[in-house]
C-alpha cells in the first residue's frame, strides 16, 4: 500500500462528485482526500485525489475513472513533478501565557500564520504539503490538549520546471 | 421552428430509428404518452410491471442488437427499473431508459412520486443524466443513444422533469455527437497484436477463449472463418456460447463453474489462453491462483478496466472483438494442434457433458428443443434450467441465447423472451424457465397474450428453487431451507420434501395460462413433452408448457466457488473405479 495522487478533469455538472466518490466507496477503494474546484474553463472542474493502494488496485482505479463519461482526463501525479499544498487550520484553546509563547514559537519555526488571537485562543493557518501538516498536527497534539483541527485536503498542479517537487 | 418537449421527444425517437418502445404511464410521463398516442411509427408496448418492461427491452436489444427503449413514470416507475438496469449493465446490453420526473421546482421537496433515480442508479449504469434545460433535450437524447450503443454497450438513464417536457424549444435534433470525456476506441494496437500472435506461433497447447463480447460485436462469421483457418480449439463462456457453431469440430464447450470437463481440463493444461471479450468473472476462473497455471494469457477486450482486473494478463489488447478477429485472420498461422485437439476430444469422450439416461432428464428435455426448433432465440431465466440450457442447447447458425449471466436475475426470462419476439417476429422464441423464476414476472403472460406473441414458455418444474437446493444438498447437509416451493405452513419442520404426501403445488400453471388466455400444457414424460413442444411450435399465440422434472436433478459438473477448475464434482457414473 502506497500513498498516491491523482488529478482529474471532470465535467462541472450536478452529480459528478457523487459519482466519483461513489466509485471509491462502492468498490472499496481507499480514498484519503478529495478536493474539487473549477478551472479556467468554468465547465470543467479539477479534482485532486489522495489515496492508498497497491499497484494493481491503483491501475484499476485509473481505468475505472477513465471509463466514466463525465471524466475528461486522468492525470497520474505519481510519475510527474507537481506542486501540492493543503490548507490546515488549528485553533488552540484555553491557553495560558506560557502556552501562547510555545504556540507562537511553533508557528514561527513551522511557518504557520497567526490568523486570529484572543485572551486564551490562537488560530493558526498552515499551508504545506499534506505530510508536513501531518507532522505539525502530531507535534501540536503533544503540546496542547484543547484544540480544533480543520483540514482542507490537498490541491495539486504539475510543475513548470522539472526539478520542483 | 419551436416545438413542445414531448413532441420533440417523439420526433427524436423516430430519428433514432426506434420502432418499439416499452412504456408504462404515470403522472409524470402522461404528457409523453399523450404525444405517442398521436403517432403510428413507434409500436408502444405496455408490459404489466416496470421490471418486466425493462427486461423486455433488454431481450429486444440482445435479440436485435439495437438499443432497447424504456419509458416509465417517476418514483416507483423508476425504482422498478433498477434490477433491469443492473442486469443490462453486467451483460453489456444497450438500453436507453427514460424516466418521468417531477417538475424541476419540486425536485428535492419529497414531492409525490419523486425519487433521485440518477443517484440511485449511479453505480449500475453506463451513464445517467437529468435534463435540466429544454434546450439540452436534443443533445442529451442524442448522446444517450450514442453512449448506450457504442464502445462496451450499456444502459443509459435519462430523467425527464415534467415541466421541461411541456416547454417549447428547438425542433432541431443534432446529427453528430462529440463528448470530450467519452471516446471509445476500437482500433487494434498493431504491436500488441504482433506480440500476441508471436506467442500463438510458439504455443503447443493454445486455446481460444471466447466471451460475450464476440456475440455483442456480431463477429460469428469472422470467428468461424478464423477457427476453420487456424484449426484451434475454442472454449466459450456462457455469454460467449454460440459465437461459433456448437457442432464445429473445434468447439469444446463452456468453461467455468458448470463448464464441461474437457473445457476446464483444457484451460488448466493450456500453454496459451487467447481470450476475446470475456472479463474472467469468478464463475469462469474458479480459484484465481490455480487458473490456467501453465498458460500465457492474451486478453482482448473493448473495456480497458476489464483487462488485468481479475487475472494478470501477459498481452493486453484494447479493441472491439470483431476488429481484433479481422486482424487475426490476416495472420498466417502454421501451428499444428492435431494432437492437442485429440487429447481434448478424448476428455470429451470419457466425460461428456451429456450422459445417456431415460426419461425427463434435463439433457433430454433440452434435446427435444434442439430437435423441434430451428435456429430459435432461446431465452432463459436463472437457476438450474439456465445452466442446463447453457450446457445442452445446440447453437447452430443464427441461434441466439439470451441469459442474465452477470447479475443472475431471476424473473428475466419471460419478459426478455417477449422483447426478443417483438424484435424478431419471424423467429421461434423459446423461454426456458423454472417454477421459481417464472413467478417473479408471471404477470407478463398478459403482455404475451395482448401482443399476440407466439413464444413457447417451458417451465421446468422441480417443485423447488433448484440451484440453491443443489448447494444445500452438496454443501449444507441437506438442510433445504426455504427452497421447497410446495411447502406450506402446515408442513413439519425439517422435511426433506417434496414427496408424494406434499400439498398441491400452486399455482396450477396450466390453469393460470388459460386464465390469461394463453395455451397451457403439461408433460411429465418425454413422449408427451415432444408432443406438446411440437404443438407449441405451431401455435400462433403464447404457449405455457409445464415440464415436470425430478427435484433431485443436479447441474454437473460443478466446481465449488473458490475451488480450482480441475476440482470438479462430476456425475457418479464417471467416478466409478476412481474412488471418488
Amino acid at each position: 500500500m502506497k500513498k498516491r495522487w491523482l488529478s482529474l478533469y471532470v465535467e462541472n455538472d450536478v452529480g459528478v462528485l457523487s459519482k466519483i466518490s461513489g466509485l471509491f466507496s462502492g468498490k472499496s477503494y481507499n480514498l484519503d482526500s478529495l478536493t474539487v474546484g473549477t478551472t479556467e474553463d468554468e465547465t470543467i472542474s479539477r479534482m485532486t485525489i489522495g489515496l492508498f493502494g497497491n499497484d494493481a488496485t491503483f491501475e484499476q482505479i485509473k481505468k475505472q475513472l477513465n471509463r466514466m463519461v463525465e471524466v475528461i482526463k486522468v492525470v497520474d501525479l505519481t510519475s510527474v513533478p507537481f506542486h501540492m499544498h493543503e490548507i490546515l487550520y488549528i485553533r488552540l484553546k484555553h491557553l495560558t501565557g506560557e502556552d501562547k509563547d510555545e504556540a507562537l514559537r511553533i508557528a514561527k519555526i513551522f511557518e504557520l500564520t497567526v490568523k486570529d488571537y484572543g485572551p486564551a485562543d490562537i488560530l493558526l493557518e498552515s499551508i504545506h504539503a499534506q505530510h508536513r501538516n501531518d507532522d505539525i498536527i502530531k507535534l501540536i497534539r503533544q503540546t496542547f490538549k484543547h484544540l480544533e483541527i480543520v483540514r482542507g485536503g490537498s490541491v495539486a498542479i504539475e510543475s513548470i520546471s522539472i526539478s520542483a517537487r | 421552428m419551436r416545438m413542445k418537449g414531448t413532441e420533440f421527444f417523439v420526433k427524436a425517437l423516430i430519428e433514432e430509428g426506434v420502432d418499439t418502445l416499452f412504456g408504462y404511464p404515470g403522472g409524470c410521463a402522461i404528457d409523453i404518452f399523450d404525444e405517442l398516442y398521436k403517432q403510428s411509427e413507434i409500436n408502444v408496448i405496455l408490459p404489466r410491471h416496470e421490471q418486466g418492461l425493462i427486461h423486455a427491452a433488454d431481450g429486444y436489444a440482445r435479440a436485435t442488437g439495437r438499443p432497447g427503449v424504456c419509458l416509465v413514470t417517476s418514483g416507483p416507475g423508476a425504482t422498478n427499473l433498477v434490477t433491469g438496469i443492473a442486469t443490462a449493465n453486467y451483460d453489456s446490453v444497450p438500453l436507453v431508459c427514460f424516466t418521468g420526473q417531477v417538475p424541476l421546482n419540486l425536485i428535492g421537496n419529497d414531492a409525490f412520486q419523486e425519487v433521485d433515480i440518477i443517484g440511485i442508479t449511479r453505480s449500475i449504469c453506463k451513464y445517467g443524466i437529468t435534463v435540466r434545460k429544454r434546450e439540452d433535450l436534443g443533445k442529451v437524447m442524442k448522446e444517450a443513444f450514442y453512449i448506450a450503443s457504442s464502445g462496451r454497450p450499456g444502459p443509459v438513464i435519462v430523467d425527464l422533469p415534467k415541466d421541461i417536457m411541456l416547454e417549447e424549444g428547438s425542433s432541431q435534433y443534432p446529427k453528430n455527437v462529440t463528448i470530450r470525456g467519452y471516446k471509445p476506441s476500437s482500433k487494434v494496437h498493431p504491436a500488441q497484436m504482433k506480440k500476441a500472435l508471436n506467442l500463438l506461433d510458439e504455443a503447443q497447447k493454445p486455446i481460444l477463449l471466447i466471451g460475450g463480447g464476440v456475440n455483442v460485436s456480431g463477429a460469428k462469421g469472422e470467428l468461424t472463418r478464423l477457427v476453420n483457418d487456424w484449426k484451434i480449439p475454442v472454449i466459450t463462456t456462457i455469454m460467449g456460447k454460440g459465437a461459433i457453431d456448437t457442432d464445429s469440430p473445434y468447439y469444446v464447450g463452456n468453461i467455468g463453474m458448470h463448464g464441461c470437463y474437457a473445457a476446464n481440463m483444457a484451460v488448466s493444461q493450456s500453454d496459451l489462453l487467447f481470450s476475446i471479450g470475456t472479463r474472467f468473472s469468478d464463475r469462469i476462473t474458479g480459484k484465481l491462483s490455480a487458473f490456467a497455471p501453465h498458460a500465457a494469457i492474451v486478453h482482448i477486450d473493448i473495456d480497458p478496466s476489464s483487462i488485468s482486473r481479475n487475472i494478470k494478463v501477459d498481452v493486453p489488447i484494447v479493441s472491439d472483438a470483431k476488429n481484433a478477429i479481422r486482424t487475426m485472420i490476416s495472420h498466417d498461422y502454421q501451428g499444428d494442434n492435431g494432437n492437442w485437439i485429440k487429447t481434448i476430444h478424448q476428455w470429451n469422450k470419457e466425460k461428456p457433458i451429456k450422459i445417456k439416461r431415460e426419461g425427463m432428464a434435463p439433457e433430454n428435455v433440452i434435446d427435444l428443443i434442439n430437435e423441434i426448433f430451428t435456429e430459435p432465440v432461446v431465452v432463459t431465466d436463472v437457476g438450474q434450467h439456465q445452466m442446463w440450457t447453457a450446457q445442452f442447447i445446440d447453437m447452430i447458425g443464427d441461434t441466439k441465447l439470451l441469459t442474465s449471466g452477470g447479475l443472475g436475475t431471476m424473473g428475466y426470462g419471460l419478459p426478455a423472451a417477449l422483447g426478443a419476439q417483438l424484435g424478431c417476429p419471424e423467429k421461434d422464441v423459446i423461454c426456458i424457465t423454472g417454477d421459481g423464476g417464472v413467478q417473479m414476472n408471471i404477470q407478463e403472460l398478459a403482455t404475451a397474450v395482448t401482443c399476440g406473441l407466439p413464444v413457447t414458455i417451458c417451465i421446468l418444474n422441480n417443485n423447488s428453487l433448484g440451484m440453491v437446493r443443489q448447494l444445500q444438498e452438496l454443501f449444507y447437509g441437506q438442510r433445504y431451507s426455504s427452497t421447497c416451493t410446495r411447502r406450506r405452513s402446515t408442513c413439519r419442520a425439517g422435511c426433506m420434501g417434496p414427496n408424494d404426501q406434499c400439498p398441491e403445488y400452486v399455482p396450477d400453471f396450466v390453469k393460470l395460462a388459460e386464465s390469461y388466455g394463453a395455451v397451457g400444457l403439461r408433460a411429465d414424460n418425454l413422449d408427451d413433452a415432444k408432443m406438446v413442444l411440437t404443438r407449441a411450435k405451431a401455435e400462433k399465440g403464447p404457449v405455457v408448457i409445464e415440464l415436470i422434472i425430478d427435484k433431485g436433478e443436479l447441474v454437473l459438473p460443478m466446481v465449488q466457488g473458490g475451488m480450482p477448475l480441475t476440482e470438479m464434482i462430476i456425475h457418479e457414473e464417471f467416478t466409478e473405479g476412481e474412488g471418488k
